[in-house]
């Protein structure tokens, strides 16, 4: 009998670790490239501290005290309906002031916003402040693509044009509307600054799972930054109203170990020397 | 014979001169009602048509539409209506809220309500009523001409979102008139607001009977009064705010344009200084209007009457601190993030107030579940679930998830498509046999209600889940993932249709039926001054005017 009992718990014990487990590392696996899960309910995986910074304030803070409030005055509204209908109770009642309890309806909602801002503002500092960056790229919005600028400095030197690529070219397994001709590449676990502007009008670049949506401003140059923690292509989207290919201009960053990246580094700037010079040379001309 | 005829006739104005030269503020805001209902059913089809689009993944009807509503050629058909549909969502948000919301709630409502809840017998300024009134009509007829007039190169109306940042709405993105159209439009309504809230302000503040002290005042008429000077405060900002995108675009100035030393983010930080204040001009008499109606069918004094009145002064103000949480990815400097995250924080406790102070004031009551009654019970909740996720986006952390995404979509339909809306219903259903003498089938209020109801959360609650997914608003098309919640969101509008055709149903059949309703349908807890009047009131009301003795409410 004692055997059972220790069966019995082992067993919970072993379920109780291997379900979460294997439930984790299924949604890692379905996720593992950036990008929009179908019919999904919540945040995305997310890969950057920011990232999942943002998912533990919502899931763990946000998201339980809002639905505890939705649930809490629905409650109190069908109560009331319930026990305060004119069968139930015929009589109103003369009540119409309760100074505690208006003092507690205001000082608790104010613990409740001083609980939140505290992880919240925590957060905002870490997204705000630019960690000292071992890759910085620059980020270009125009009506209606991205272009991309890798210094010099860095091993770069070149600069691309990221284009959606049209329905009617997808492969199997490239995406409508996400998928692009050029991929922007960066290295994993390295914070990679990102300086934002615009050439024409304004444009906002996002990527959903690493937290981060910054303006592209003509006239401005805004910074962001992030550092991914795994392999794999994260998908992103214009997040202003830009014209009418709003919809048509996503981001694809493909972030691989330093090694491969240094790889890729070399072969882009064979590849866009070329569209460089090209650039240069119609100037010239001018 | 003819003598009389032409006493009553001076009185009593009829047919078109009635309307036309109307002075008169029932008759005004009447017309404001009617005005609001139109513009809320253009701007309904607008978004039918959106929601229909957005269905499935791929483009399927905005082309065709492009190619009948502005003549595009076939060719050009799919840019053309990708366009349009930018088109839509703007001229959407804006009849929504200038020609919808606001005409009905403060034009409509504040017209007749105000004057007789206070005892006068009209408002202070009938001639500037008029014309605040017709001002708007040209306004609403420009802003639905700017879409059929060039915009962007090659392509018809102004299709930049009702925010109207610049460069897309400076001749960068906008090189047609379209765009001044609507700037003229918004001039317009500016103006004719501003006299309104003139007209309120003055009305208020000096045509109230004897014995009716500010603090006995109605919470409709105070809720009014905090929109009046909100408006006044910040229509101007407006004001200049689009007339120097007017001379940017036409005069060769460069307030906004940074190749002349100018900032795009000035014009955002203006438009928001008036766009923040605006969206509580929206809900403001929608909770006035609720204070009212739950105090009615409760049978009981609203209460915490000070703090109900306070907490609208409070939100007014601090609605007023707060426009820039509206830019949070702008790029502004760490300090301004954590002082506009905790401001708009602060104001979920004026508003919290409100919410406990109108459960409070059912406790302990004796509720009627008439028409009126289950519209304010549903704002209470609609309102709710759109204040509490109006606490996360208040995060200048949390923004970054959900900045122009369809979370924030969801969260402001909560606030206006579900709260203002029903707050107005309520009003409607609440004031309706007032207005008109008759009384409308309660079956029919209470279909009207459960479709709406049931309509506007199927069409929005899953739009939470799409944005927490990252999907981005103003996109006429969207990656396949999103597409299950889109088809849900889409399918919701079946029963907003419905509850459309009922409620128009709803008038009809009240007009054809013509049950008399009586001086006070609701019974002892209407305790307001409109219900000692005959329905509908006297043409003038108040002659004699009336001494209030009682406690305020
Ligand atoms: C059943 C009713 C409604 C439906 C189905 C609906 C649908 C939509 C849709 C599809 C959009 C475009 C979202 C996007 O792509 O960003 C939109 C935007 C908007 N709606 Fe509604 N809406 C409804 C009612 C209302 C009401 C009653 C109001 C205001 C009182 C309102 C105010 C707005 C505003 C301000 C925008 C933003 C426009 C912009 O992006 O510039 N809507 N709505
Ligand atoms: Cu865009
Ligand atoms: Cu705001």
């Amino acid at each position: 009998m004692f055997n059972v009992n220790r069966l019995m718990t082992r067993g919970a014990l072993a379920a109780a670790v291997a379900v979460p487990v294997t439930l984790c590392a299924g949604f890692a696996l379905a996720q593992e490239n950036g990008q929009p899960v179908p019919g999904g309910l919540g945040l995305p995986n997310m890969v950057t501290p920011v990232g999942l910074g943002t998912q533990q304030l919502y899931n763990m803070v946000l998201m339980p005290i809002i639905s505890f409030i939705a649930l809490f005055v629905l409650g109190l509204l069908i109560y009331v309906a319930y026990r305060f209908n004119e069968h139930a109770n015929p009589i109103p009642s003369k009540l119409t002031h309760n100074t505690p309890l208006e003092i507690i309806w205001t000082l608790i909602p104010v613990l409740i916003l001083l609980f939140i801002s505290v992880p919240s503002l925590r957060l905002l500092a870490e997204q705000v402040e630019v960690p000292e960056a071992s890759v910085t790229i620059k980020v270009t919005g125009n009506q209606w693509y991205w272009s991309y600028k890798y210094p010099e400095d860095q091993g770069g030197g070149f600069g691309f044009d990221q284009m959606l690529k049209p329905e009617s070219e997808l492969q199997p397994g490239e995406l409508r509307l996400l998928t692009v001709d050029n991929e922007a590449v960066v290295p994993i676990n390295e914070v990679i600054a990102v300086h934002i502007t615009s050439n024409d009008v304004i444009h906002a670049f996002g990527v959903p799972s690493f937290g981060v949506r910054m303006d592209a401003i003509p006239g401005r140059l805004n910074q962001t930054w992030f550092k991914i923690d795994r392999e794999g292509v994260y998908y992103g989207q214009c997040y202003f109203i830009c014209g009418k290919d709003h919809a048509y201009m996503p981001i694809v960053i493909r972030a691989v170990t330093r090694e491969k990246y240094n790889e890729w580094l070399a072969q882009a700037k064979q590849k866009f020397a070329g569209a460089d010079q090209r650039v240069r040379v119609a100037s010239e001309s001018h | 014979m003819a003598s009389s005829t032409m006493a009553g006739a001076h009185d009593h104005p009829r047919g078109l001169r009635r309307f036309l030269f109307s002075t008169n503020h029932k008759d005004i805001g009447t017309l404001y009602i009617i005005l609001g209902s139109i513009g809320g059913v253009i701007g309904f089809l607008l978004s039918l048509a959106m929601r229909l689009e957005l269905a499935y993944p791929g483009v399927q009807i905005f082309p065709g539409l492009a190619e009948f509503l502005n003549g595009a050629d076939p060719a050009m058909a799919l840019d053309a209506g990708k366009n349009l549909y930018n088109v839509f969502i703007t001229v959407h948000g804006v009849l929504m809220i200038f020609f919808m919301a606001m005409p009905i709630l403060i034009g409509g409502f504040g017209n007749w309500f105000v004057p007789i809840m206070i005892g006068a017998p009209d408002m202070a300024f009938p001639r500037l009523n008029n014309i605040s009134f017709w001002l708007l009509v040209a306004s609403l007829v420009l802003a639905v001409i700017s879409m059929f007039v060039d915009g962007a190169p090659g392509m018809k109306g102004f299709g930049g979102g009702w925010t109207f940042y610049p460069p897309l709405s400076s001749n960068t993105g906008t090189p047609g008139p379209a765009m001044d159209f609507v700037i003229l439009a918004l001039h317009l309504a500016g103006a004719s607001s501003i006299l309104g809230a003139i007209n309120f302000i003055t009305t208020i503040f000096n045509m109230r009977a004897p014995g009716m002290t500010l603090h006995k005042m109605p919470l409709f008429v105070w809720s009014i009064l905090v929109t009046a000077f909100l408006l006044l405060l910040v229509l101007p900002v407006l004001a200049g705010c689009v007339t120097m995108l007017l001379t940017d675009r036409n005069f060769g100035t460069m307030f906004y344009d940074p190749a002349g030393g100018g900032d795009p983010l000035l014009f955002q930080h203006l438009l928001w200084f008036f766009g923040h204040p605006e969206v509580y001009i929206v809900i403001l008499p929608g909770f006035g209007i609720i204070s009212q109606i739950v105090s009615t069918f409760s049978k009981k004094p609203v209460f915490g009457y000070l703090g109900m009145a306070y907490a609208m002064v409070c939100i007014g103000v601090l609605g007023s601190i707060v426009w820039a949480h509206h830019m949070y990815t702008v790029g502004m400097s760490l300090n301004a993030q954590r002082y506009f995250t905790l401001a708009t924080m602060v104001i979920a406790v004026p508003t919290g107030i409100k919410i406990f102070s109108w459960i409070a004031t059912m406790w302990g009551g004796s509720l009627s579940f008439r028409a009126p009654m289950v519209w304010a019970i549903g704002f209470i909740f609609v309102f709710t679930m759109g204040g509490i996720t109006g606490v996360v986006l208040a995060n200048a952390s949390a923004d970054k998830q959900f900045h122009e995404g369809y979370y924030v979509v969801a969260h402001f339909h909560y606030t206006l498509s579900l709260g203002a809306v029903f707050a107005l219903y309520a009003g409607f259903y609440y004031w309706f046999p007032k207005m008109c003498g008759y009384m409308y089938s309660e079956t029919l209020a209470k279909a009207n209600f459960w479709l709406l109801f049931i309509g506007v959360n199927v069409v929005f609650f899953p739009q939470h889940f799409l944005g927490l997914g990252g999907m981005p608003r103003r996109y006429i098309d969207y990656p396949d993932a999103y597409a299950l919640w889109n088809m849900v969101s889409s399918l919701g509008m079946i029963f907003v249709t419905l509850s459309l055709v009922v409620w128009f149903y709803a008038i009809i059949e009240a007009f054809m039926k013509k049950r008399l309703a009586g001086a006070n349908p609701w019974g002892a807890g209407a305790t307001t001054l409109e219900w000692t009047l005959s329905s509908p009131p006297p043409f003038h009301q108040f002659e004699v005017l009336p001494r209030i003795t009682g406690a305020g409410r």
